[in-house]
């Protein structure tokens, strides 16, 4: 290699501003299912967000002792019978969903599939049926985070727009009227499609928190806008160059952040 | 009951199912074993129903001193298919091993012959990739044709010890009006995406065609890429006595029965029976998790040998693994789970059911095995073990159904020397050129001209393709450094140095049409520009020969023809072949497609973060777009030819060593930050070049064609719209001009300054001729697609 070429950081740019050290002590898990596809891309978004991400099995019993936990996106089982309806039912999540409900308010994150294991596994209202075009998408989606109050999203401010990948089958959000009434009203839709709602979802719900803001859901994958040269053309503010966009790493940094200074946890 | 079944019955899949076996009860079939079989000599073998020749049926005879089992002609039939024992093609495929230079053999660490070639990209990683052809299945059942296309690609790819990276799916169809493209896109697009996406593996290119000679015949090729640790690498062989084998993945079930022999290597023709069942279905996730495991087998050290299973199924592993090992096999296949028990031993050994691997284990590491296959809940039996008898024998709850040397099934299939002759009609064809024509009546000019590329950018052939790519997932595993509609897929290999390859797959069948020879070098011409302009190093080819029946000595001699064209010209460009695939038969009634031998072109890049993308977005206002290479009256085969129904004359002139010298101009020109974008003059020429790099982040240019068109004697609208090759535009920053234009003095590569990129003023403007705003030209570019197709 001749001695001009530029050598540009490959995993993001870490140099500015440095994470913060502490924020390596906190430990994310990200469950492996069957079928489980961005499993390493949501690992590679804690890391880079300066966390620790931990691999867990979903037929094990035992969380590790993680500070939160990510469900990645993917097929699950191959979404036979319906996404995440199997999922639902492995050892692991059992832990998840006590974590979750306890006074500990483990932070979760459902992305995509894991969004959809969330639904079926009651952490959170509603469900996803196939899109309205009947056909798999993937484009660059822009969002508006409605709820800027959850552990997911505390880096953002409400109202703030980010882009960042969408791609599913199944991503149609529904529930019934008073649901979707008791969503609105209580603040709950965290993340709300902008300009163009790929999938018939309900409101344009691209995402939904609990009542304690610790379970988020999102159809979306935050996790493919985090680094420089693999992400997105685009961001909020417009056409950026090639791959740059990484509006995703708000989310990572917001559960890293909001753990670390004991904010929101519980 | 009808008695007579009894002596002369065998198991072919023919009388399966039928009612009288099944009130058979137990045995639904006369097993046929070898000593049954050396004892009835004169038995009549359904062999011309399972595709075998009389001659060829006659050799097997000679082969085994006896006449074949059921089992044993099950299996002589599929290995000695077209698509299984590449029979016709072979005497001309030796020439990829022959014409090759030792430089070119310097980075090959797997030749052809095995799953898939493997080429050391540096710093002990591997790359291992391969285009496939799933034709006929995608033409009789578009969905399942297509995605078990995908998932036979990927399974080579894990045979090799690599972990499966990225997909890619050149896609050709009949007249884009055509009531029968609704169904076979519909069906295809959505396959390719539901099994590569359900695989999570990123969709980063491929092609896109419409032409009335796909009609009956749509060319699916698959391409799978897939990267290793050198010291990862694994190879089909069953070695060491003892050593145990077992099936795992899948069960193996009633589909695909007869796909290599009766479905990939015949022509369609409506008279015969519909061969639905002779198209395997997938399921994605099955071969997800299959995927996994086996990554985790590997990591651990747990397999000696691993074939997957694809055409010819158990046929095609049992033997291939044991004829490439040092000894024997003894299977026993009654131990094979089974989706359906009802199957005969002669099916079982046809099907073609998906998502299964045969690995070879040492007793010693039997447990860990299973450990691994348990943990990610994979079904497995072990059906047998190696042995040193150098006879490959399958057994039957106890009986002896097969008893053969393995290498008479796997290797030593017939070889055809196909006669072939230069069609007549070839020199009235390539005394046909377009310039002049009554096709070229109303060449544009002045302000016709926005009208004209609007038409182009439209067309079937040049519209976006985002339709289909819009329903591929190119961002799973987070390594996609870029994708379609870009010249070439990038993909990272390591996280660490940002060390990648980028790939294209290429080819104009029009081309190739005109002049074999030729068409195959432009072909690779192509590839290797599409390659070196995102500013990749090409480095291996992979070749998918999709062509009509070789029984028709006009469709051989373009076979042959494009052959040693590639050859030649991989020789010439100094890039190997390292395996690929044939698809013959295209052709439905007499009307073969076109010969369209697709080439992938697999380049490295240092670190991935440098590559060049294919347009200027709006910062690069202000820079100074260069066209390098020259251009001539080379309109024949073009698209604007095509647009004015027009084929005929001669394709481009090819000059590899040009084509090299600006490949590696390119490429320093990256790396050195001399560009910031570049895009390959192909099809649709200049003018498409131009609107694609516009499109590319919307941003416009102002370009004047009038002095270069000058220059190399042409007019402005030969300027836009021939296709001559050795081209290339790039916008190059002001501060880098200097520099830029040294380098191509230096090389002696023909360069003209033709304009400016242009952020203000929304249009793509051909000064002094015409204007094309960009919403104008969007629009055009992207209603085509969803017009059709919705």
């Amino acid at each position: 290699m001749s001695a001009n070429t530029f050598e540009a950081p490959l995993v993001a740019d870490l140099s500015s501003p440095a994470p913060d050290a502490a924020l390596k002590d906190v430990r994310v898990g990200i469950v492996t299912f069957p079928g489980t596809l961005d499993d390493r891309d949501a690992a590679r978004a804690v890391d880079i967000a300066g966390g620790t991400s931990v691999p867990l099995w979903h037929a094990d019993a035992d969380l590790q002792g993680v500070d939160a936990v990510i469900l990645p996106g993917g097929f699950s089982y191959g979404d036979y019978l319906r996404a995440g309806a199997i999922s639902r039912f492995a050892p692991l999540m059992s832990r998840i969903i006590d974590a979750a409900n306890s006074d500990d308010a483990l932070p979760v994150l459902g992305i995509c599939n894991g969004f959809q294991i969330l639904t079926e596994s009651h952490l959170l209202p509603g469900s996803m049926i196939r899109n309205n075009h009947l056909k798999f998408i993937c484009r660059d989606q822009r969002l508006r985070v409605e709820n800027a109050g959850t552990t997911w999203t505390a880096d953002f401010t409400s109202g703030q727009e980010i882009v960042v990948p969408l791609k599913n089958n199944d991503g149609q959000y529904v529930c019934d009227q008073t649901t979707l009434d008791m969503l609105e009203f209580e603040g709950r839709v965290a993340f709300r499609y902008v300009g163009h709602n790929p999938n018939g979802s309900l409101n344009d719900i691209a995402g939904v928190t609990n009542a304690r803001g610790n379970v988020v859901g999102l159809m979306p994958h935050p996790e493919h806008a985090v680094e420089a040269g693999f992400g997105p053309d685009s961001t909020a503010q417009g056409q950026v160059a090639m791959g740059e966009g990484t509006d995703g790493l708000g989310l990572f940094t917001s559960v890293l952040n909001t753990l670390i200074n004991g904010g929101s946890r519980a | 009951m009808i008695e007579q079944h009894e002596s002369q019955q065998t198991d072919s899949p023919q009388q399966s199912g039928s009612a009288t076996q099944e009130a058979q009860g137990e045995q639904q079939f006369h097993l046929d074993t070898v000593e049954h079989a050396a004892q009835t000599p004169d038995t009549e073998l359904p062999w011309a129903e399972l595709g075998l020749k009389e001659d060829e049926y006659q050799k097997v005879v000679e082969i085994l001193g006896r006449r074949p089992t059921a089992a044993e002609l099950a299996m002589y039939s599929v290995m000695w298919s077209e698509h299984c024992s590449y029979k016709s093609s072979k005497v001309h495929l030796r020439q990829f091993g022959e014409k090759v230079s030792d430089e070119m053999k310097k980075d090959l660490m797997v030749g052809m012959g095995e799953n898939a070639g493997v080429t050391d990209i540096g710093d002990g990683w591997a790359v291992t990739f391969k285009i496939e052809s799933h034709n006929h299945p995608s033409y009789v059942e578009p969905y399942q044709g297509a995605a078990t296309g995908v998932g036979g690609i990927v399974r080579d790819i894990i045979s090799m010890g690599a972990r499966p990276v990225a997909v890619m799916d050149p896609l050709r169809f009949g007249a884009i009006d055509h009531p029968d493209t609704q169904r076979v896109v519909h069906g295809i697009v959505a396959g390719v995406g539901g099994y590569g996406n359900c695989l999570g593996l990123p969709n980063i290119g491929g092609e896109v065609e419409f032409d009335p000679c796909y009609q009956a015949n749509p060319l699916v090729n698959a391409l799978a890429v897939g990267v290793l640790r050198h010291e990862d690498l694994r190879l089909a062989n069953a070695s060491g006595t003892g050593n145990k084998v077992v099936l795992f993945g899948a069960r193996t079930g009633g589909d695909g029965i007869g796909g290599a022999s009766v479905l990939a290597s015949e022509s369609f023709d409506d008279s015969k029976p519909s061969k639905r069942p002779a198209v395997q279905v997938g399921d994605p996730f099955a071969e997800k998790v299959l995927i996994e495991c086996c990554l985790e087998l590997f990591q651990a050290g747990l397999v000696e040998g691993i074939q997957d299973l694809g055409a010819a199924g158990i046929s095609c592993a049992t033997s291939e693994l044991a004829s490439n090992g040092d000894g024997g096999m003894h299977v026993d296949l009654s131990s094979v789970l089974l989706r359906d028990p009802s199957l005969t031993p002669g099916e079982i050994l046809m099907s073609e059911s998906q998502e299964r691997m045969m690995a070879v284990v040492t007793p010693e590491k039997v447990q860990d095995f299973e450990a691994v296959l348990d943990k990610w809940e994979v079904e497995y039996s072990w059906i047998g073990e190696v042995t040193d008898t150098g006879r490959l024998i399958i057994d039957w709850q106890g009986e002896v159904i097969v008893d053969v040397d393995p290498r008479t099934v796997a290797h030593d299939g017939p070889v055809y020397e196909r006669p072939y002759h230069r069609p007549e009609r070839q020199d009235a064809i390539q005394a046909d050129h377009f310039t002049g024509s009554a096709a070229d009546a109303d060449r544009p000019s002045g302000a016709a001209v926005k009208d004209a590329v609007l038409e182009l950018m439209a067309s079937p052939n040049l519209c976006s393709k985002d339709w289909v790519t819009n329903q591929y997932d190119c961002y799973v595993q987070g390594n996609t450094a870029m994708a379609m509609p870009d010249d070439a897929g990038v993909i990272r290999v390591d996280e660490r140095t940002g060390l990648g390859v980028a790939l294209s797959t290429d080819c104009n069948g029009r081309y190739a049409y005109l002049d074999p020879y030729n068409g195959a070098k432009l072909a690779l011409a192509e590839a290797y520009r599409n390659v070196a302009t995102a500013g990749a190093r090409p480095a291996a080819v992979s070749d998918c020969l999709n062509f009509g029946s070789p029984e028709d000595p006009e469709v051989m001699w373009q076979f042959a023809e494009a052959v040693r064209g590639l050859a030649d010209g991989c020789l010439e460009i100094g890039v190997p072949v390292t395996g690929g695939n044939v698809s013959l038969y295209n052709q439905t009634g007499t009307e073969a497609i076109h010969p369209t031998p697709v080439v992938a072109l697999m380049g490295v890049l240092d670190d991935v973060r440098r590559r060049t993308p294919s347009g200027w977005d709006a910062t690069a206002d202000g820079q100074a777009v260069y066209l390098l290479g020259t251009t001539a009256d080379e309109l024949d085969g073009s698209e604007w030819a095509r647009l004015r129904g027009h084929l005929g004359g001669l394709p481009p002139q090819v000059d590899l060593t040009q084509e090299k010298l600006l490949g590696e101009l390119l490429i320093n020109m990256s790396r050195d930050g001399m560009i910031d974008a570049a895009h390959d003059v192909s099809e649709g020429g200049l003018a498409a070049t131009l609107a694609e790099m516009c499109l590319r982040f919307g941003t416009g240019a102002r370009i004047g064609l009038g002095e270069v068109a000058e220059r190399d004697g042409v007019d402005e609208f030969t300027m836009l719209f021939s296709e001559s090759q050795g081209r290339a535009v790039v916008s190059v920053p002001r501060s880098e001009e200097v520099r830029f234009k040294d380098m191509c003095t230096m090389r002696n590569y023909p360069f003209a300054r033709i304009g400016v990129v242009d952020a203000v003023n929304d249009a793509l403007d051909l000064m002094g001729t015409a204007s094309i705003p960009l919403p104008e030209l969007k629009q055009a570019h992207e209603s085509t697609l969803p017009q059709y197709f919705g």
